[in-house]
């Protein structure tokens, strides 16, 4: 008979099972076959000759055309990150501050995903492009003469990733600022400190954890993302799953879009570990609370 | 006349168009060891953050040591301010969360660690220095709390139900240590409960308080045997109260046709506001009944007839209920051997100098 010690043990995994076997089909499966196929060779006739072949792995670490593409990806997805933090955590300060409001402001964060982010990044286009929103305002109102071409260009990716990735920022700062007892900054603020001090000796280090989980999940987005920069982004401005894309789906190089592919994630997969040493998975998870 | 360290002119607090506070005004002697006390919702809380500056008062002057502090904002009112739950910073070793408030006073390097061990040792915690919170009891916390608190030598020290998060054996402790060091120091304090046990054994002054008012404030021994008002009767310890009329009042004395009890004679200062022709409340203490084997030679006082309804054995001492004609009285008496059971019969003693009248009709 199952004592109620072996109940309690199992029970966790039997309702895990149907999510862990769904991760392992749709996931861990696909996974391995890239991995079997980035040692495969592709020809430029005919099917792609199996086998163990390293070639694809030293094209993608030793070309500096992947290095600088892969470069610039981790650049934009940290300024990205950085923006993120930068706007967001006055803006989860805000709402966590704001006690009656507090709900409605909520649900005006989630707002935007309410609306596919593919509709949400074109958007832009009728907002920055030249015969958008903003063009048209400053032709009526006579500032410039001719509209101007303010998309397609490093800035706007960024600007797009912004707006995808800031409620992920705000969200997870702000349930780390909510944990966060409202009688310790009265303490700091009894003992002499002046509010701005509080806030940067009490309230800032203890929401790091929130910050460092929103800016994880906004530097491995942004770092994996290809649809920005394929709808704001001009021709330089490719990152790195744009190449991925490139070439397995143009140039149906599957042995080398999976050695590209496998590179990304194991420079994610590290970010990732780091962070979870640091500062545990479990703040991340709580972001979604 | 010395000046009070805190005062309170008027003082009223509004929340919209619920009034927390009605027009109070008090006076907090230096040096003295103040609590408000009060049933839950009546206003405590908000009264000690209005003067520690958490709360801007909408009426009304507050003022520490004769300054008016109104505009002051609480970093700068110098007060030591001790929270329910402690606040204690938890990214902070306790050596780190005491020295806080010396960081921001300019204290030197090699005074800040003196003095935060001294704090320590005077809480009785002088090696725990480099735990975290989280590393101690909620005893130790409480400690770690009031250390960091007195350590800045605060003019005023203010504590919200410190030891409400303590159990019961711990916060008897806690409340001979708190009054302990609050009278080594010498510190003003101002402490908030609503526990009247606290409040009596701890304070120099009580202010009772209720719905936002001041019922009556006063020594311990003065608001516990000569309350102001029945809600102070029953809020402090267990009273009964008697309908009675005046007979006589003035040459020095007062007389009672009470209830049951029949005449009573009080001193003037026990029936404050009792005026001849009118009807007055007569309090009675549970513990002022004495109960006895009917029979019994009577003493100096008056007895009567009555019969036990309800017993509630609490081990050194038992509160009754007693039958007399239409009415139930509370008494609550030490165990000799054993204690009565339901359906005695008891005489029940009083000595008239141990009640209090009241005006009004009793209800
Ligand atoms: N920010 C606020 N907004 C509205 N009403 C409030 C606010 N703070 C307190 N009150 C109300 O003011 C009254 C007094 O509250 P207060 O916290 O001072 O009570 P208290 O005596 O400390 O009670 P307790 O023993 O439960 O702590 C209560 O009725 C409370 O609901
Ligand atoms: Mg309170």
């Amino acid at each position: 008979m199952a004592t109620v010690e072996t109940r309690e043990a199992r029970q966790p995994w039997i309702l895990l099972a149907p999510a862990l076997t769904a991760v392992a089909l749709l996931l861990l499966v696909p996974l391995a076959f890239i991995a079997v196929y980035s040692f495969w060779l592709r020809t430029a006739t005919g099917a792609d000759i199996a086998g163990f072949h390293t070639d694809n792995w030293a094209e993608a670490l030793s070309d500096p055309f992947y290095r600088d593409i892969l470069l610039g990806t981790l650049r934009i997805a940290a300024i990205t990150t950085l923006v993120c933090a930068l706007a967001g955590y006055p803006a989860a300060y805000f709402i966590a501050r704001s006690k009656a409001n507090r709900a409605i402001l909520l649900l005006l964060l989630m707002l935007p995903f309410w609306v596919s982010y593919i509709i949400r990044t074109m958007s832009w286009i009728n907002i920055l492009g030249v015969s958008g929103a903003f063009n048209s305002a400053l032709l009526a109102m006579g500032v410039i003469g001719q509209p101007i071409q303010m998309l397609y260009n490093e800035a706007t990716v960024i600007l797009g990733l912004v707006h995808f990735l800031l409620p992920f920022m705000v969200l997870n700062v702000y349930v780390s600022l909510e944990g966060i007892d409202e009688t310790l900054e009265q303490a700091a603020n009894s003992l002499g400190a002046t509010r701005w001090q509080a806030f940067r000796e009490v309230t800032l280090p203890l929401s790091l954890p929130g910050l460092a989980a929103g800016g994880l999940l906004c530097f491995v987005l942004a770092a994996g993302t290809y649809i920005t920069p394929l709808v704001l982004g001009g021709p330089t401005d490719a990152m790195f799953a744009n190449l991925v894309f490139e070439a397995i789906i143009t140039q149906l190089d599957w042995p080398l879009g999976s050695a590209l592919s496998l590179m990304l994630l194991a420079i994610l997969g590290a970010l990732v570990a780091l962070y979870n040493h640091f500062v545990g998975m479990s703040q991340i998870a709580r972001g979604f609370g | 006349m010395i000046q009070p360290a805190v005062q309170l002119r008027d003082i009223v607090k509004r929340f919209g168009s619920f009034v927390a506070v009605h027009p109070t005004s008090l006076e907090i002697p230096e040096g003295a060891f103040v609590t408000l006390l009060g049933p839950s919702g009546c206003g405590k809380t908000t009264t000690l953050r209005m003067i520690a500056g958490l709360l801007d008062p909408s009426e009304g002057e507050i003022a520490i040591k004769g300054r008016r502090v109104n505009e002051v904002p609480i970093h700068k009112r110098n007060l030591g301010l001790v929270f329910q739950n402690y606040a204690l910073f938890p990214h902070r070793t306790v050596a780190e969360n005491v020295a806080f408030g010396l960081r921001y006073r300019g204290v030197a390097r090699e005074d800040i660690r003196r003095r935060v061990a001294e704090a320590l040792a005077l809480v009785q915690l002088p090696d725990l220095g480099h735990r975290y919170p989280r590393e101690l009891s909620g005893g130790q916390q409480q400690r770690v709390a009031l250390a960091r608190a007195i350590v800045i030598e605060p003019d005023v020290l203010l504590l919200d139900e410190p030891l409400s998060a303590l159990d019961a054996n711990l916060r008897e402790d806690m409340r001979v240590e708190l009054k302990r060091i609050q009278h080594r120091l010498g510190i003003t304090t101002v402490f908030v409960t609503h526990d009247q046990g606290e409040a009596l054994a701890m304070s120099d002054r009580i202010v009772v308080m209720s719905a936002g008012r001041v019922e009556q404030a006063g020594p311990p021994e003065e608001v516990y045997n000569t309350p102001a008002t029945e809600f102070v009767a029953r809020f402090l310890g267990a009273s009964n109260i008697l309908g009675a009329r005046v007979a006589a009042a003035g040459d020095g004395e007062v007389v009672l046709d009470a209830d049951h009890f029949g005449r009573i004679t009080l001193p003037p200062e026990r029936a404050r506001g009792v005026g001849p022709g009118a009807r007055a409340k007569l309090v009675i203490r549970a513990e002022k009944l004495g109960l006895s084997p009917p029979g019994a030679p009577p003493g100096d006082g008056i007895s009567i007839d009555g019969r036990i309804e309800t017993v509630d054995y609490q081990g050194q001492v038992a509160r009754y209920f007693v039958r007399v004609g239409d009415t139930q009285l509370q008494a609550i008496n030490m165990i000799d051997e054993h204690p009565f059971s339901e359906g005695d019969a008891v005489a029940i003693r009083l000595r008239p100098r141990d009640c209090a009248a009241l005006a009004g009709d009793a209800t």
